[in-house]
């Protein structure tokens, strides 16, 4: 008998501490040894930075890749989703494929996209193109709505980049680097009002790839009308679904938080749009997921001690196309409301029966292959390994051009199926 | 609707009459006129060619499904010489109880205008016209003060109006025997057995596919669901609305519900029908009424909280402040025991030259009407065809889940039902909760009333709506409310007072509909 697991964290949520009591594991402190650390961004920076040099053994675990910023910052996932698709584009892979105005037919799934101040220039031609496009700027570090502003004028970004050169110099490090994507104007509305999804990625290994796709997503709601309109651009109620955001707002509701399980969205959409185009919609989007986590794979750090869980923001348009917004490292485990709770307490649990295997002390070498029995409310969503077993022509398969065609061989909604064929 | 022999010319005679007047019978006219000019329609066979003219291009179709559309919702006077009266309400003792109901509604209606000093009704000014139309597609953003206002009334005062309901040609002997009903509801109305259930609903039979169990991940789609989809979709096509109440009785399809719903309720899609709605909403744009706070006060309080139906809050509105002005509901009071409540101008209290109905439309708002409509905004998308379906919905079904009649369908039909079957089936049950002072209908009542609207979750409840559509009957509401104490009886029996029991029962979001129905009708040895 090889003792019980000995655990520390430093998010101290309830959601995370009572799986851990459940399992009858042992909180230890800071200084003593341990064998699972579920840790912040800050402290993974800590753990694995050179000076620190700490090397984690075979019986120690951590809930974050040592740089995941690769996926988790905007910049650098744009920075790597773009390297993905010329890469695919030069090996002549069918992904790469691109329609008459050259614009990429599969791999066109993230807004837009450039870095300021550096790409100015590149940003200043593409707003010309199109001069009534509404852009909105994000601070490239920083989460849940922060620092974030929306423009239609170049004027706007001339007046904002003065204001933050003078003000101190460290513009110019990408801490304070800013992403201004081309905003989203026709999203999808429901009831009138705007909405982003939020969806539960596990990553257990970059190298072979193997996901996990969790079930009980949300739709997070604006209390406040959608209107486009450009007086209304101040409103950042309007524009943003992030909750830290919503909830200053005065209409939200502390009792469903503007949230909306994604199966009440399944089941809006295939009543009103039909079976076809919702089954497209979610195969799309588990697409774009696959398709993010491929594009960083080759620079992630596939350190065998990690595991990450991430969440992942997704803007349906108008004519039900998902648009991957961005990734979040620590998604937030604060729950705000009773629903929140139970949904992030069986996702915390679901993440660590994959991740723990009968939550016992963990032995990183392991292959990393989970029962069906313990994904709980996960379901696979590609497993590299699995995809190359069953040949090579399948990478062929994989647009999402001809999932429609794929319907009759794979029985029924994606929702209950597996997802693996297809990739 | 069934109907002898000797009533059948009589029953002829009414729908012509009843069709007479319609949209519909101008157009086949039309049609027939416009008809002339085909080279098919030959003079010496004129009758028979129109005739098959109008089978072909779809016409026959279209009165076929108004004729339907009509058997279904009227009851069709029994005899001839049946009074309006009678025919709102059978028994007169049930018509005096509804008027008192309807009598206090209206006091407490008209106490509040006056303790607060509003009108019934007022026209706004031309700014406040211009604000409300600007802020149409948002009302869910404005947050009137609306803390002195209280909806008129919730289930459980109805409850207990029902509760006190007693036939006086009945004599209720105070000695119990095994016979008497030691449920809540004290009227003696025929209500089925299970027997007879199960044959009413044998479409929900154990050998009979059903939406609702056997698309169920286990089950391969080529066993039922792959065929059940097919045979809708042809059903469609065809546009027959009996066909397609038939089919429903085995659960729609979520791609095919809001056409096939809108098909069995005879909705047109005529642009009129756009043209009525946009008139109604002018008219909410145009007048004030009372009635408003408390569709406003209602759906705060319901749906606005709902994790189901929030995000609908301004479709909500947008539906039922046209639906309080739309006078055509009035209508159905010709076979609802209920009647329209009626103020007076003024000064002229009493004068019935000077009565107005009000609300327009003759329905006063309850806490919880605004989950009548809430279901169907997964359905519809366009405010003009929501709104349709609703109107019908109601003028159909809901109307019958508050008022006082003896309809099979109606509230204390449902009530009565619920308790006999529970008494009989589940006797143990019945007598655990009735002796710790946990009267089950005290529990379920407020589920039947909003026909579980709030109470399931979504995709199950339209599972539920489908066989009341499928069975035009709201019986299965009763059923399913004793199903559910079926299923959490272990934990029933374990209880010792009404709110162990409530919260036992108090998440309902999680149960399976069809399942539970099945297995209450068909699969348990209670016979």
């Amino acid at each position: 008998m090889a003792g019980k697991l000995k655990w520390i964290t430093d998010i101290e949520k309830s959601v995370l501490i009572n799986n851990f009591e459940k399992r009858g594991w042992i909180q230890v402190s800071e200084n003593e040894e341990w064998n699972f650390y579920w840790m912040s961004i800050q402290t993974i920076r800590n753990v694995f930075s050179v000076e620190n040099g700490y090397r984690l053994s075979d019986d120690q675990i951590v809930n974050h890749f040592p740089n995941h910023y690769e996926l988790t910052r905007k910049d650098l996932m744009v920075k790597n989703i773009k390297r993905y698709r010329k890469e695919q584009e030069k090996e002549g892979s069918p992904l790469a494929e691109k329609d008459e105005n050259g614009k990429y037919i599969y791999l066109d799934f993230v807004p837009v996209t450039f870095l300021l101040p550096a790409d100015y220039n590149l940003f200043v031609e593409e707003f010309r193109k199109n001069p009534s496009s509404t852009w909105i700027m994000k601070p490239c570090g920083k989460a849940q709505g922060k620092g974030i502003f929306l423009i239609n004028k170049l004027s706007q970004i001339k007046k904002w980049s003065r204001d933050s050169k003078t003000s101190s110099f460290v513009t110019q490090s990408s801490k304070e680097a800013y992403v201004i994507s081309l905003y989203i104007d026709n999203p999808l509305l429901i009831g009138g009002k705007k909405f982003d999804l939020r969806l539960y990625v596990l990553v257990s290994t970059y190298r072979p790839l193997k996901c996990y796709m969790y079930k009980l997503g949300f739709c997070r709601f604006c209390t406040v009308k959608y209107t486009p309109s450009t007086s209304e651009l101040d409103n950042m109620f309007v524009h943003l679904t992030n909750v830290a955001i919503q909830k200053h707002g005065d209409d939200y509701n502390h009792i469903h938080g503007g949230k909306w399980t994604v199966s009440n969205l399944r089941l809006y959409l295939e009543s009103t749009r039909g079976k076809e185009v919702t089954n497209k919609l979610f195969d799309e989007i588990h697409w774009i997921i696959v398709q993010s986590l491929k594009a960083v794979a080759p620079v992630m750090n596939n350190d065998k001690h990690c595991f990450e869980c991430y969440g992942y923001d997704i803007i349906i348009d108008d004519k039900l196309k998902p648009w991957l917004i961005e990734v979040n490292a620590s998604p937030s485990l604060t729950s705000s409301t009773a629903n929140d709770r139970i949904l992030k307490y069986n996702l915390i649990n679901d993440t660590l029966n994959i991740v723990v295997p009968n939550g016992e002390i963990p032995d990183c070498k392991w292959n990393k292959s989970p029962s069906k029995e313990v994904l709980g409310n996960y379901e696979l969503l590609y497993d590299e390994e699995l995809a190359q077993s069953e040949g090579p022509e399948r990478d062929f398969r994989s647009r999402p051009g001809q999932l429609v065609g794929m319907k009759g061989s794979r029985t029924k909604d994606s929702g209950r199926s597996t997802l693996t064929t297809w990739k | 609707m069934l109907h002898s022999e000797g009533e059948l010319p009589f029953v002829i005679a009414h729908m012509v009459q009843k069709l007479r007047g319609s949209a519909l019978h101008s157009q086949l006219e039309r049609q027939a006129r416009i008809s002339l000019h085909r080279s098919e329609i030959k003079l010496e066979s004129l009758k028979e060619d129109i005739k098959e003219f109008l089978k072909i291009s779809g016409w026959e179709k279209k009165l076929q499904n108004a004729v339907y559309r009509e058997l279904n919702v009227h009851q069709l006077p029994s005899h001839p010489l049946a009074t309006a009266e009678h025919i709102k309400e059978p028994l007169a003792y049930m018509r005096r109880a509804q008027a008192s109901w309807e009598k206090r509604i209206l006091k407490s209606l008209n106490s509040m205008c006056t303790e607060q000093s509003i009108p019934l009704a007022r026209k706004r000014p031309i700014a406040e016209q211009k604000e409300l139309l600007i802020k149409w597609n948002e009302m869910g953003t404005d947050e009137p003060d609306l803390s002195h206002f209280r909806p008129v009334y919730a289930p459980k005062d109805f409850l207990e109006v029902l509760i006190n309901l007693r036939n006086p040609n009945y004599e209720n002997s105070d000695q119990p025997s095994f016979r008497s009903h030691l449920g809540l509801i004290q009227v003696p109305l025929q209500v089925k057995s299970i027997p007879e259930l199960t044959e009413h609903f044998k479409e929900l039979g154990l050998n009979i596919g059903q939406l609702g169990i056997d698309d169920s991940t286990q089950v391969p789609a080529e066993l039922f669901e792959g065929e059940h989809i097919h045979i809708g979709n042809k059903v469609f096509r065809q546009q027959d609305s009996a066909a397609a109440q038939q089919y429903v009785r085995q659960g729609c399809p979520t791609a095919l519900r809001a056409e096939l719903w809108a098909l069995i309720l005879n909705i047109s899609n005529q642009p009129e029908v756009m043209l009525y709605y946009e008139q109604l909403k002018a008219n909410v744009i145009l007048y004030d009424l009372l009635a408003d706070s408390l569709i406003y006060k209602d759906v705060k309080l319901t749906a606005s909280n709902d994790d189901f139906y929030f995000v609908f809050e301004d479709y909500l509105y947008q539906v039922l402040l046209c639906f309080s002005r739309d006078t055509s509901v009035l209508e159905h009071f010709a076979y609802n025991s209920a009647s329209p409540p009626k103020s007076y101008i003024r000064g002229k209290l009493g004068l019935e030259e000077y009565a107005v109905v009000y609300p327009p439309n003759g329905v006063i708002p309850f806490h919880g009407f605004s989950m009548y409509v809430a279901p169907l905004c997964y359905l519809y998308h366009e405010p003009s065809k929501l709104y349709q379906v609703f109107r019908e919905m109601y003028v159909r079904f809901f109307f019958r889940l508050h008022s006082i009649s003896s309809h099979p369908s109606g509230i204390i039909s449902l009530c009565l039902l619920f308790e006999t079957l529970l008494q009989s089936h589940l006797p143990q049950l019945f007598y655990h909760l009735r002796e710790i002072g946990a009267q089950p209908l005290r529990i379920s009542f407020k589920w039947m009333v909003r026909a579980f609207s709030g109470y399931l979750a979504t995709d199950q409840l339209l599972l539920l709506w489908d066989r009341i559509l499928g069975y035009n009957s709201l019986e299965i509401l009763a059923v399913l409310a004793t199903a559910v104490f079926a299923f959490r009886a272990v934990n029933l029996m374990e209880v010792t007072s009404l709110a162990a029991a409530e919260a036992v029962l108090a998440d309902l979001s999680t149960l399976k509909v069809m399942p539970l129905l099945q297995i209450f009708l068909f699969a348990a040895v209670i016979n």
